[in-house]
């Protein structure tokens, strides 16, 4: 009966132990790696959701049929699909399976010492002999010492070995590589990242429903979002005269801890965030708001408030929506708003000659009816879904200017400028940073260490002969210097 | 003032093509020279010409060098800033990295047979960098202005530079095996290194350059944590780099591991070498993303 039962048992040890061997063999390894570079590839031609869904949702618009056969392939979503998944996966099981082994064989050879003097080294590399007078072995001893070989002396000969750091590289540079993985791992368990525009003056507390958008890692709850109050005090963006390219951006902050009576002054750049604990702070856009006043026909304030608009080109012609929800009917504006206003000659339309708000201009159309707000569809804040709605005037507004339109006014009081900030907390990346580093020193370790054995037997004849591991260069002008050093010529 | 800089930038470019012209038509009078078998096959070819056609060769190889070296150097001192703001200046740099790569291996190994390729491709760069790539010299976008633009972006020239000099060295690897195997290299081929010294030293260079392609791809990491909130985005760029560095992995475990040698280690080097000309033009001329610094 026993036996019965133990066969198939065995029987698939059998297979999970070919399997095992299969996974951690070196080819497979090598396969894995390649087909991680090749599967990496649609990722960079098709574009991806995490990066810019906009454009995802434009393949969906223009060859729907197409794009539902890239989604299922997940094709917008390359490097979190099962299939890109499952090979890193194998990589690096591969990979452990693969380097644990060796790092405890070489944990032991490191202890060892080199094996015994062969027999019969005329045959091995390198292999010179000739007359000894005697103090040879003293001689290559202390050489050996001198250079850092380990040895192993018996019987009148010595065995000497150099360049276990190969190994120890070799193995440092791939547990690096795990690190890494599991720093990136750590970030997208216990990270955040979350998103937010602010008008210039306005503050910034921080809660979830402060955010514009905000993702969790699957271990980050709300209350680890550290308590802390900013308050966007002044930015302030340089622009090139000719090119109208941004050259700095600079941006002042007042920051109230949770807790704390002192506020902190911060300046945010681009290249210098701001750190709060584990989270930081990035200046990653910026904009106008045009600030209005919507009153209607009895002249009381139905809207008042600064709106920010989305910039569309280099010289920050921006476009947005104003929503009057409160109006009867409800009121919304379709706008554009210039900084520096020039006549598009082709079109008619307004252009912005620059970046910075020189001669600032607000273009509405302004629009009556059902602003479809309540009809539980997400809309964007700066469109307008004018299908239910109907047009009641145009009009291009300076700073100042009141727009009557049919049951309404509309005053534009000027502008200030927004910047989205995005708020990263990231846990992870000290440990991926590090085994960064580990791999880079492993990998100059490995690579710039040679491995070799280099023996000498005095008996009447000196012998001497050496054994270069993988093939490793530069063993014929040491054994030349050896050799040298024992017949006492310089 | 710095108009002054830029127009001298653009005088010393132009000066460095001409002399890498004069350096390939010397190159090409070499081969030429050495092609030419004696119709009388007991006699061996006499080398001396060559040898003195070939000195003048690697002179002016130099000599463009170090103009070029000077159009660079101008061209940041005119943008107040390293000269690698947008495709132009990193193509004018790259000829330059490649060059120097090429003048540094030739100090320890006779490489002059190359010469012509390495003066032509050059010349292919520089062209296409004054006449396609050209923009006007600019300072820089906030997102560029960091330490790390030095740091990354030379050890990405650098990598490239060694990267495509392995490159080339493994096709005439496959190209000199081919003829190999059908025979005798023919006359102007011999002088040419065994095929076991190109094999190493392709090998050398990818293993020399490796560690500092790893360095470059970590350093971007850093700075883009700091400017774009995330260390890696799978931007195309990252995933080209990325790309990049797992086929030269692959390169160098087939290698030293599994022990491939010869036509199979070459085509793998080539292949790997080709991805990162990929990143280099398609994605920054082309690509979508965070790296869209080409100016074009």
């Amino acid at each position: 009966m026993s036996q019965q039962t133990e066969l198939p048992e065995l029987d698939s040890v059998g297979v999970l132990r070919y399997a095992w061997r299969q996974l951690t063999s070196m080819r497979t390894a090598l396969i894995l790696l390649l087909l991680l570079g090749v599967a990496s590839i649609p990722g960079s031609l098709a574009p991806q959701r995490t990066q810019n869904p906009i454009q995802v949702g434009q393949y969906f618009k223009d060859s729907p049929e197409l794009a539902r056969w890239m989604d299922r392939f997940y094709l917008f979503d390359v490097y979190g699909s099962p299939w890109f998944s499952a090979i890193y996966i194998l990589l690096f099981i591969s990979l452990i399976g693969c380097v644990l082994p060796r790092t405890i064989e070489h944990f032991h050879a490191a202890r060892a010492f080199p094996p015994a003097t062969p027999k019969n080294l005329s045959r091995m590399e390198h292999h010179s002999t000739w007359t000894a007078n005697g103090t040879e072995l003293d001689a290559a001893r202390a050489w050996f010492k001198s250079k850092r070989f380990r040895v192993l002396e018996k019987d009148g000969s010595i065995s000497a070995e150099k360049g276990f750091t190969r190994e120890t590289g070799n193995l440092f540079f791939h547990l690096a590589l795990i690190l890494v993985l599991l720093g990136i791992s750590f970030s997208s368990l216990f990270g955040m990242r979350g998103e937010a525009i602010i008008n210039v003056g306005e503050r910034f507390v921080n809660t979830p429903t402060s955010y514009d958008t905000l993702t969790y890692g699957k271990l980050y709850k709300d209350s680890n979002l550290p308590a802390f109050m900013l308050t966007v005090d002044k930015f302030d963006a340089q622009y090139n005269l000719e090119t109208s390219a941004p050259e700095d951006y600079t941006l002042n902050v007042s920051l109230l801890r949770d807790g704390k009576t002192v506020v902190e002054e911060n300046v945010i750049k681009v290249n210098s965030p701001m750190t709060i604990g584990s989270t930081r702070i990035y200046l990653q856009a910026n904009g106008y708001s045009p600030v209005v006043t919507v009153r209607d026909s009895k002249g009381d304030v139905a809207f008042q408030g600064p709106v920010p608009f989305l910039p569309q080109d280099l010289n920050l012609r921006s476009i947005g929506a104003i929503k009057v929800p409160d109006a009867v009917p409800q009121i919304g504006f379709v706008g554009s708003f210039v900084p520096t206003y020039v006549r598009d000659v082709n079109g008619g339309g307004a252009l912005s000659a620059f970046p910075k708000a020189l001669d600032p201009r607000l273009l509405l159309a302004a629009w009556a009816g059902d602003l479809g707000l309540d009809s539980g569809v997400p809309q964007s804040v700066y469109r307008i879904d004018t299908s239910k709605m109907l047009q009641v005037g145009l009009k291009s507004l300076k700073p100042g200017e009141i727009f009557d339109y049919p049951g309404g006014s509309i005053t534009f009081e000027g502008y200030i400028q927004w910047v989205n900030l995005n708020f990263v907390a990231d846990p992870g990346k000290k440990f991926a940073l590090l085994g960064g580093i580990v791999a880079i020193l492993g990998l100059l370790a490995s690579l710039f260490t040679r491995r070799r054995r280099i023996w000498i037997r005095v008996e009447s004849q000196v012998e001497v002969a050496g054994l270069a591991k993988n093939d490793a260069p530069g063993l014929d002008v040491e054994m030349e210097q050896f050799v040298r050093m024992l017949k006492g010529e310089k | 003032m710095s108009r002054t800089w830029a127009f001298a930038s653009n005088y010393l470019i132009y000066s460095a093509m001409a002399v890498y012209t004069l350096a390939f038509l010397a190159h090409a009078i070499e081969t030429a020279w050495a092609v030419k078998v004696p119709n009388d096959t007991t006699k061996t070819l006499d080398y001396k010409r060559t040898e003195k056609v070939a000195r003048i060769a690697t002179a002016m190889m130099v000599l463009g060098f170090i103009l070029l070296f000077a159009g660079v150097i101008t061209r940041g001192i005119s943008a107040g800033r390293v000269p690698w703001g947008n495709m132009y200046e990193f193509s004018i740099t790259g000829a330059l990295a490649f060059t120097g790569a090429y003048l540094g291996a030739l100090r320890k190994y006779d490489l002059r047979w190359l010469g012509l390729l390495v003066s032509i491709s050059v010349l292919l760069t520089l062209g296409t960098a004054v006449t396609v790539l050209y923009v006007p010299s600019a300072p820089l976008v906030p997102a560029l202005k960091s330490p790390w633009l030095v740091i990354h972006v030379s050890t990405a020239i650098i990598s490239c530079g060694v990267f495509l000099l392995a490159n080339v060295i493994a096709a005439a690897y496959l190209y000199l095996d081919k003829v190999e195997s059908k025979g005798e290299r023919t006359a102007w081929a011999k002088r040419l290194p065994s095929l076991e010294v190109l094999d190493q030293l392709s090998y050398r260079l990818v293993a020399f350059v490796f560690p500092l392609w790893t360095f470059s791809v970590i350093a971007g990491a850093i700075w883009a944590e700091s400017a774009w909130g995330r260390y890696w985005g799978w931007d195309p760029k990252e995933t080209w780099a990325f790309i990049t560095w797992v086929a030269y992995a692959a390169y160098l475990h087939a290698r030293v591991t599994i022990g491939w040698r010869g036509r199979r280690a070459a085509w793998l080097c080539l292949f790997a070498g080709s991805t990162f000309l990929f990143n280099y033009v398609y994605v920054n001329i082309w690509g979508t993303g965070k790296h869209t610094y080409s100016g074009l």
